[in-house]
């Protein structure tokens, strides 16, 4: 029996697979078919009629969401079934449910956020009457709370249930869902409580309608007065496709991209919402601090007394890297430093314990974010990627709830959104036979060791164990590299790759920062503990005002993720480029700038004037292979032969500390977050959520 | 249909099932696989409004979905669609009366009138929180009409009088009669039978057969009159027997 069925559609016959769908079909042909509640990665619900098609012969339109090309018939002549997208009998039913959606639908397009960008208003110039024909009262509903990101307006509601949809199997948090019935249906969270998914926000861009639209950025802009620009995201290490909304100086809103390998069309809520950080505690010109108060001054000034405080030594100088690092920059003040003879470089500030053997493939996700879908064993080890990886763990969740994915915790025993089995909360589990028993009979196992693993003092000996792991249980075999880190920090793995490592000799970041060193330089180091410096000189370069300017005697400004054309590796070592889309505030400038001036300055000048020739070098020369020489993809099971030599030597063995969180605040873990009042709101809820209310 | 929402207020901070009802429970979820409790949720909402003096609190749903380990969000959806599920507080005795088109036109509305006058508007509970009303959709006695349903009894071929004097009895606690409130036994006939009242229809004095004399004698029926095939005749339809492998063992 054949697996495919011969269609013609609109006189074009095609070919399609059985379990097509009638629109899939339909789209294969070439049709455009209008939909509301369809969604390619969401169930068919089929309750919003609007992708009626004609199929000969057949007494009423079809649903073509919701009909299986297997299951039409042959024409009695054993002709393939015929089906019209086209026609006035496509045309008239189409018109019908149109008219229907509209009876209740306002006309409130004037003030709705989703003018210009409302599937709703776009199909009904194409299928909507210019007049009504229904002269009762509109129905009239309640708006819901549904938290500090979500604005509702239920009135528009046009009941497709995508969000109840995408808040279940998707998120995997049942919180929306529709109540009573016919005309009194409404949609809603469960007595109106605020959503807790951190991948709420997806549900805006779901909504084929004005019900649920961004309350951040509320009557902010219209689309069309928009700058659009294509970037990266950095709140974590994924480096999620987005696209950055701005109009003049500002960003006004950003929005997923598509990139089916790491976040498919999804984003997680601090990715999206950040957008305010942008624009509040931002560091615009350079300061230094006279008699304990920062003032400020002009670059050359700043660069002056730069210049005053590293003359303490090489020796006497530590440079830590923070989280949002660009490799361009850690690039060039690794150049910098190492020119002045500084071995004290690191770009780890949580103190992780990777990076250091030499080989690139014990710091990467060499599984990829995509392989989870073909693994079917998943060992999680001191990693929580709900909120280290947001949209990650939605695609886990998905190979568990599609596919035939298992998965087992070593770490504390969060709610994920899928079952899991839990085999221990210290690494001494990674011992256990309960281990070795989960990937009995797995062909595709995937281990993957979190931050808050490796940032412990047993960190090495947990990865060493957990990669020798790896290589017992086949995990690691031709073709499939089953073990990986997941990191949390966007600027992590380029920055390693760009070997911000201590030189040999040199000190690791809780020696740098524990107070023997007369002068530290920090990269936008700000979730590292900086309370031990000591009378330590602070030079802080980056961003934000935040822990690390408070405590800084020089201040200098660099640009934000969205303000630089600049390139990130993710946690797979996936090379990407962000866009810029604003310009840089006041008299920021771009991090490698920074260090290029600073290098005129001391006199040993960097071999790169502009960020091009900078990034040139990184690629290295034709033929010649570095980790940057790539773009846009992972390098997944080549890293095999590297991850099957034998793991580095660990001093110590496994501690029985249970693992902590590598995050313990979803919504602040960089500065551009704790600077966003969206950000704040999300985390005071959040954390409220965690303590039981008085009873009133 | 007006917006159902619970009374939040009314509901309380909390509910438990009657030991007695854990039984039922039991038996219901009994019926569905280990895997499939959610099925339960409707037998288990309707316990809980029983044991919820008629009305469902949001308390009593919130049990309801943590013991078949559901989301709230799920079971407030059904709670909300189906209109037997009562999300505000009812009297110990709820009258629906019913207010479609067979028991409008044998008078409806004159009952309406009566519980209106009696007890109040449409889901007030009484003072005493005896009484209550509500009109609901047909209730399928429509021979009886109109009729009104008390807690678990019908009470059928009502006047505003029959309807008034029930409702008294009914807050003074005294016993009252389910069914027809006239002289008729269930769906009979009013006031006796009118057809069919010959007794020699059912004496057995009529079944002899009355043979007409000089009959010619009727045919014997060919086998194609009687629906038979004829012998040997081809058949239209082909059947095809199973092969060994299509037969699952």
């Amino acid at each position: 029996m054949s697996d495919t069925y011969k269609l013609n559609i609109d006189g074009v016959e095609v070919e399609v697979p059985k379990a097509y769908t009638l629109m899939q079909a339909c789209e294969e042909a070439g049709a455009e078919i209008p939909r509301f509640c369809y969604h390619e990665r969401l169930s068919v619900a089929g309750n919003c009629r609007m992708c009626l098609v004609e199929w000969e012969g057949a007494p009423k339109p079809l649903a073509s969401c919701a009909q299986i090309v297997g299951d039409l018939r042959p024409n009695r002549d054993g002709s393939p079934p015929v089906i019209r997208t086209r026609g006035a009998y496509v045309e008239k039913a189409r018109k019908g449910v149109m008219e229907f959606l509209l009876i209740n639908h306002p006309l409130d397009c004037p003030i709705c956020d989703q003018g210009g960008e409302c599937d709703l208003q776009d199909q009904a110039v194409a299928y909507g009457r210019s007049d009504s024909r229904y002269d009762e009262n509109k129905r009239a509903v309640e708006d819901k709370n549904m938290g500090p990101l979500v604005k509702t307006i239920m009135t528009r509601c046009i009941q497709c249930t995508r969000c109840v949809r995408f808040v279940a199997e998707v998120a995997g948090v049942e919180e929306i869902g529709m109540i009573s019935r016919g005309e009194s249906a409404e949609i809603t969270t469960y007595l109106e409580k605020s959503l807790t998914s951190e991948l709420s926000g997806n549900v805006i861009d779901l909504c084929p309608v004005g019900a649920l639209t961004s309350k951040p950025y509320a009557f902010n802009a219209r689309p069309w007065e928009l700058r659009k620009t294509s970037s990266i995201d950095v709140m974590d290490a994924m480096g999620a496709a987005i696209r950055i909304d701005a109009k003049g100086d500002a960003v006004m809103r950003i929005l997923p991209e598509t990139n089916e390998e790491i976040n498919e069309e999804w984003l997680s809520d601090k990715s999206r919402f950040v957008w305010d950080g942008l624009a509040r505690q931002r560091l615009d010109r350079p300061y230094v601090r006279r008699n304990g108060k920062l003032h400020p001054v002009t670059w050359p000034e700043a660069l002056d007394a730069v210049k005053a405080a590293l003359s303490v030594g090489a020796d006497q100088i530590g440079v830590v890297a923070g989280d949002l690092i660009e490799v361009e920059q850690a690039k060039a003040a690794l150049d910098f430093f190492r020119g002045l003879g500084v071995r004290n470089t690191d770009c780890r500030p949580a103190g992780a314990q990777y990076g250091t053997s030499g080989v690139r493939e014990h710091y990467l996700l060499n599984p990829t974010l995509t392989g989870v879908e073909e693994a079917d064993a998943l060992l999680l080890i001191g990693a929580n990627p709900r909120v280290e990886a947001a949209v990650w763990n939605a695609r886990i969740r998905k190979s568990w709830l599609w596919g035939n994915l298992k998965v087992a915790v070593i770490g504390e025993a969060a709610e994920l959104t899928y079952p899991y089995t839990h085999l221990g909360t210290s690494p001494e589990a990674l011992n256990g036979g309960a281990v070795r028993d989960f990937f009995k009979g797995a062909k595709r196992a995937m281990i993957v060791v979190g931050e808050a693993a490796a940032c412990r003092s047993d960190g090495a000996a947990i990865l060493a164990a957990a990669l020798s792991m790896a290589q017992e249980t086949g995990a690691v075999s031709d073709g499939w590299a089953g073990f990986g880190m997941l990191h949390t920090a966007a600027g992590r793995v380029g920055a390693l790759d760009a070997g911000f490592i201590p030189a040999e000799g040199g000190r690791a970041t809780k020696d740098i920062l524990g107070g023997a060193l007369k002068t530290v330089v920090l990269l936008g180091a700000d979730e590292a503990d900086l309370s031990q410096l000591g009378p330590a000189q602070v030079i802080y370069v980056g961003s934000h005002g935040d822990a690390g300017a408070a405590r800084a005697d020089i201040v200098l400004p660099c640009a934000a993720y969205s303000e630089i054309t600049a390139t990130y590796v993710n946690t797979e070592g996936r090379v990407q480029m962000t866009t810029r889309a604003v310009q840089p505030k006041g008299e920021a400038r771009e991090g490698w700038a920074i260090f290029r001036a600073l290098s005129g300055v001391t006199g040993k000048v960097l071999a790169y004037d502009t960020a091009d020739e900078l990034r040139t070098l990184l690629r290295g020369r034709t033929g010649q292979n570095t980790a940057f020489s790539g773009r846009g993809y992972a390098p997944g099971s080549k890293g095999v032969p590297a991850l099957l030599a034998a793991p580095p030597p660990a001093a110590g063995g496994l501690g029985n500390a249970p693992f902590s969180r590598a995050i313990a605040d979803f919504y602040l873990t960089n500065p551009i977050a704790r600077a966003s009042r969206t950000m704040a709101e999300c985390s005071a809820l959040a954390t409220s959520l965690d303590t039981a209310v008085a009873a009133e | 249909m007006a917006l159902r929402r619970f009374d939040l207020e009314a509901g309380g901070d909390s509910f438990a099932f009657r030991s007695e009802t854990e039984e039922k429970i039991a038996f219901w979820r009994g019926k569905y696989p280990a895997d499939k409790q959610r099925s339960a949720v409707i037998p288990l909402l309707w316990l809980a409004q029983k044991d919820n003096n008629g009305w469902l609190s949001e308390p009593a749903m919130r049990e309801v979905a943590n013991r078949l380990e559901m989301p709230y969000i799920r079971v407030y959806e059904v709670a909300t669609f189906y209109t037997m599920f009562r999300l505000q507080p009812v009297g110990k005795f709820h009258v629906q009366l019913c207010g479609t088109t067979p028991c409008q036109l044998r008078g409806a509305e004159s009952l309406k009138d009566v519980c209106t006058k009696e007890i109040g508007k449409a889901m007030y509970v009484t003072d005493d929180k005896r009484l209550s009303w509500e009109e609901v959709e047909c209730l399928g006695a429509c021979v009886n009409a109109p009729m009104v349903q008390i807690n678990d009894d019908f009470f059928e071929d009502l006047t505003p009088e029959s309807l008034s004097a029930i409702l008294g009895r009914l807050r003074h606690g005294a016993e009252v009669t389910p069914g027809p409130q006239i002289d008729r036994v269930n769906s009979a006939p009013e006031g006796g039978t009118t057809v069919l009242t010959d007794a020699s229809l059912f004496d057995g004095s009529r079944t002899r057969v009355a043979l007409l004399p000089n009959l010619p004698k009727p045919p014997e029926p060919t086998p194609e009159a009687a629906g038979l095939p004829q012998a040997g005749s081809p058949t239209i339809t082909k059947r095809e027997e199973p092969a060994s492998k299509d037969i699952k063992s």
